[in-house]
């Protein structure tokens, strides 16, 4: 993630350990590697947030989708979910789950036609004012998930999401990834690739980082709250929409060429 | 005739009490223990007997720290107890660590309690490095995927012209 230094640039909820004192170390880290090596930006320095450090809303990650640069007929953003997390399917299209998805759309007036992949992460997402359990939920950086350890199976999640965002495991699963469990009987989503989002560094998630491998670079991936970052300074600079913006959802994804 | 099935009796008797004697640790004061396969290093990150009556708080206080506030701490994550515990086989591939006689599986049908962690979770370190079998790589050979439009998927006057698209 595109990331530059910016310790005690908001205050922050939640730590632990002394918030005042990380505060000023990083503050005065990040002071010091501007300082010393000017004009480089720091992408993992300021941005890493310790591992015993709980999630904040310092950061909301989100991304900026370029219909414009996305190639039809490509997958490479599916392909890199799948093989990440291990979403291998029974060759079963209507059951088997879905993270993200390729659509082409075609604009009726002028017959444009854009293609483009589906992932979304609202601000305000319906599926969380639905879940009876609570196991649909927002992070506080933003990213929506299902707290598989108590969702039970209900789905009403899956009917309340505009997007059709959300895949219900139907069968046993196996060979699960350690760091993406999934299980029978539990609904699931896009996690924007919370692991690597919360390894920190400069791991993106891993259809952006398909997407740059295949040289198109439809995928910035980045961080809404800090208007240094190469996605918020490309939102700032060039037109971009949220899909069903009439909905208010507020979408960590937005897109662009529609 | 009594006394040939008397003799058998205590001959089954002796094998039996022979066969337990060797399942049964020195230190156990004759009740039989279950044999667990010993983890990488010397310690546990708790103190045996801590980690024996708790390691399920443990795991569940973490499951909701990692899972609701990205805390990512290993010292008590599932990922770092099986990394540890996990056994490799003549081959050098990981055992599964809820297979018959692995750690995991050992007490826990000993004591007669399920085990739910591995519905989901990974239970090797190196697992999904290959796809199951009886499974095919999602969206090869497959057109579409059920969903015919997302309402409004796009701008307004605009038509779903395919889903899925991509498929190989």
């Amino acid at each position: 993630m595109t990331k530059a230094c910016n310790s005690g640039r908001k205050s922050r909820s939640g730590e632990y350990h002394s918030p005042e004192r990380r505060r000023f170390l990083g503050g005065a880290a990040s002071a010091a590697a501007l300082t010393l090596v000017p004009g480089v930006a720091f992408v993992s320095l300021a941005g890493a947030r310790p591992p015993y450090q709980p999630v904040s809303d310092e950061h909301r990650w989100g991304m900026l989708i370029d219909a414009n640069k996305c190639a039809q007929g490509c997958d490479a953003c599916v392909r890199g979910c799948v093989e990440e997390h291990g979403l291998w399917g029974h060759g079963r299209p209507e059951t088997d789950a879905q993270w993200i998805r390729k659509v082409t759309v075609r604009d009726k007036q002028t017959g444009h036609v854009a293609s483009l992949p589906l992932i979304q992460h609202c601000k305000h997402p319906p599926c969380v004012d639905v879940c009876p359990t609570g196991a649909s939920f927002r992070r506080a950086d933003g990213i929506v998930l299902v707290d598989k350890h108590i969702c039970i199976g209900c789905r009403y999640c899956m009917m309340a999401c505009p997007y059709k965002a959300r895949s219900f495991v139907h069968e046993a699963l196996e060979e699960q990834k350690p760091y993406a469990p999934r299980g029978k009987g539990t609904v699931e989503s896009c996690t924007l690739c919370v692991h690597r989002v919360d390894a920190g560094g400069e791991r993106i998630p891993a259809c952006a980082e398909a997407c740059n491998a295949e040289g198109h670079r439809a995928m910035l991936f980045g961080d809404l709250n800090d208007p240094e970052s190469e996605l918020s300074q490309s939102l700032a600079q060039y037109a971009s929409e949220e899909l069903r913006s009439d909905l208010g959802l507020n979408l960590g994804v937005r897109y662009r060429g529609l | 005739m009594h006394a040939i099935a008397a003799l058998q009796r205590r001959l089954l008797l002796a094998v039996t009490l022979l066969l337990l004697a060797g399942a049964v640790p020195a230190d156990s004061g004759g009740v039989p223990l279950p044999l667990i396969p010993k983890g990488k290093g010397t310690q546990c990150v708790e103190p045996t007997p801590v980690i024996r009556r708790d390691h399920m708080v443990f795991l569940m206080h973490q499951r909701d720290e990692t899972m609701h506030a990205g805390v990512r701490t290993k010292r008590h994550s599932l990922n770092e107890c099986v990394d540890c515990h996990v056994s490799v086989d003549s081959a050098g591939r990981s055992i599964p660590i809820n297979a018959p006689g692995q750690f995991c599986s050992t007490c826990h049908s000993y004591a007669g309690v399920s085990i739910d962690c591995f519905q989901c979770h990974a239970t090797t370190p190196d697992s999904g490095s290959r796809p199951p079998p009886a499974t095919v790589h999602a969206w090869s050979k497959t057109q579409g995927h059920g969903l015919q439009s997302v309402p409004g998927a796009a701008t307004r006057g605009a038509e779903m012209v395919s889903a899925g698209e991509g498929s190989q």
